[in-house]
């Protein structure tokens, strides 16, 4: 399978302190209203098992926001109330549902149906008319690499490949806000690199607003605007950093000293969070 | 699977089942031919043994006469070579064939809608389950008498038995199936405001086709017990099916023709199954991938 990185050049200047992305613009202009905002959301499952504890936090148009924290600290949780997948316990989340991309821990594709018609899953389920999905998801396949592949079905398909058809199906409704579950938790390290090039890439061309769930550290701080550490659970926001890396970032942003600092201090957070 | 209840008098034995619905296996060396030798040894072993038997065993292991169980050579020159008896086995097989296919037919219907209903709650299958058990559970000879009050004693009670023991497996496997789908696929649904009937077209009878051809398979065998058994009760109308054939032969001590008419039924539950299996891979085939296939 081709896959292909997203840095269009091989300049490999970091430009930390260039601001020209969309990304940054908007993260402190309380003149624009976030596109997505927590408020005080607690979850109490009812096994009693205490997910969430008063988490407030706001993702403005144009932030690429990671969480990471430990595991059962609640983050998938996050998402899941975003969406509206399971009501919050009390609190309040401000977001747009329209057009939300949402990707899942597995690629979740439907085994009888090919990444063609699995990409146009969400477009057909929003009733799009069919014209316009076909032209929709054959942009997306397109754009998440995987042209050629539109008639494979999913059992065809490598770990990798899957993600970026689930990535494509989201795509499809062009969100405005798009969250991440640990999507790239199971492929391997390699693929995983590349997949974030891939995120990144989608991220600078759609503009959206991103909430992004992961484990590694080192995923959070070369995708996102901001990383916020979330404690164990009960889980809530200790900790909100800014990344200042201009995009787009290429590979090599992993090796500079700045990354490492950022790395180290979140990673150092995270440990005060699990104790 | 669900239906292991519903084997012991069945042709097919569902651990085969599951199997041959995957898709095409990695060719192995040989090709055809290669397959072939398995079932030829096995075939040749078998028609030895019931030489045996008949030659051998019958007398001195069971103590019995050995016309009880004619040799292979005589049920093939008294029921296949000879016209006559041929003849009326294949009228017989004519109506058995019909009969087993409409009660399948019937059971597909019935089997799916009520499984699709069964599958909206979890109170209604609690509800409706032990009636289908009970159904399956009662004994035909029983029921005999109401059977033929309510239709008579040709060919519609026969159809009405084959659907009675036909129906089960079709019910469970298209209930598991239609249950089968991960949360995931549903999360995706849900997040779409999809209705429950998008949800059942487009994810819940998907991703239980595997599962329902399952069924189709297990059924389609005990299509033809159920057809075979019904004749054994209703014989009126002259549309005497295998079991009718069979039974008449038996009653006049002709061993060869009975057996004659046993194979051709079993065999028709066989080309039933494998039919069945067939369009199983016609429609799965491409990307359904069964769990024996990933070791």
């Amino acid at each position: 399978m081709a896959e292909t990185t997203s840095g269009s050049s091989t300049d490999t200047t970091l430009g930390t302190v260039t601001d020209s992305a969309a990304a940054n613009r908007s993260a402190r202009d309380r003149s624009i209203a976030p596109a997505l905002s927590f408020a005080g959301v607690s979850m109490i499952f009812p096994d009693g098992t205490h997910a969430l504890s008063e988490t407030s936090f706001d993702v403005y148009p144009g932030e690429f926001v990671t969480v990471v924290g430990p595991s059962g600290c609640g983050k998938s949780t996050l998402l899941r109330i975003a969406s509206g997948l399971n009501p919050a316990t009390s609190g309040s989340v401000t977001v747009d549902r329209s057009s939300l991309g949402y990707v899942f821990q597995d690629a979740t594709l439907l085994q009888w149906r090919n990444v063609h018609r699995n990409v146009e899953l969400m477009a057909e389920l929003e009733g799009v008319p069919k014209a316009e999905r076909r032209r929709r998801a054959a942009a997306a396949i397109e754009l998440v690499g995987l042209s050629g592949f539109e008639g494979k079905y999913p059992k065809q398909l490598s770990g990798g490949m899957k993600m970026r058809a689930s990535l494509a199906r989201s795509l499809v409704l062009d969100p405005t806000v798009f969250l991440f579950d640990e999507p790239f938790g199971a492929v391997d390290e390699i693929t995983r690199e590349r997949l974030n090039d891939e995120v990144i890439k989608l991220f600078q061309l759609n503009g959206f607003a991103g909430l992004f769930i992961t484990h590694s550290i080192s995923e959070a701080v070369f995708l996102s605007t901001r990383v916020l550490v979330m404690s164990a659970r009960p889980g809530h926001i200790v900790a909100d950093f800014r990344v200042p890396f201009a995009y787009p970032r290429l590979p090599d942003l992993r090796f500079e000293p700045e990354f490492a600092e950022l790395s180290g201090r979140i990673s150092h957070e995270l440990r005060g969070a699990h104790s | 699977m669900m239906s292991g209840a519903t084997t012991e008098m069945g042709i097919s034995p569902p651990e085969t089942a599951v199997e041959l619905v995957g898709p095409a296996r990695p060719k192995k060396r040989g090709g055809i031919l290669g397959k072939l030798v398995g079932p030829t040894v096995i075939f040749i072993l078998f028609i030895i043994l019931w030489n045996f038997m008949h030659r051998w065993g019958m007398r001195h292991i069971f103590d019995k006469p050995n016309f009880l169980l004619p040799s292979p050579m005589e049920v093939v020159k008294g029921a296949f070579t000879n016209s006559k008896a041929r003849g009326k086995l294949l009228i017989g097989l004519k109506w058995t064939t019909l009969v087993a296919l409409t009660g399948l037919l019937i059971s597909i219907v019935l089997g799916i809608s009520l499984a699709v209903i069964m599958a909206q709650a979890q109170w209604v299958e609690r509800s409706t389950y032990p009636y289908l058990v009970a159904l399956q559970a009662i004994p035909v000879l029983a029921i005999v008498p109401i059977i033929a009050t309510v239709f008579g004693g040709g060919l519609n009670a026969r159809l009405f038995v084959c659907v009675m023991i036909s129906l089960f497996p079709i019910v469970t496997n298209t209930l598991f199936g239609l249950t089968s789908a991960d949360a995931g696929q549903h999360d995706l649904f849900t997040l779409r405001g999809a209705s429950r009937w998008t949800r059942l077209v487009k994810l819940q009878i998907p991703s239980a086709l595997p599962a329902i051809f399952t069924g189709f398979r297990i059924s389609a065998g005990l299509s033809v017990i159920g057809a075979v058994v019904g004749e054994q009760f209703f014989r009126q109308g002259s549309k005497p099916g295998i079991g009718i054939v069979m039974e008449e032969y038996r009653q006049k001590g002709i061993f060869p023709q009975t057996y004659g008419g046993l194979i051709i039924a079993a065999s028709l539950g066989i080309a039933m199954f494998l039919l069945f299996g067939w369009l199983a891979r016609q429609v799965t085939g491409k990307w359904y991938e069964s769990t024996r296939k990933s070791n």
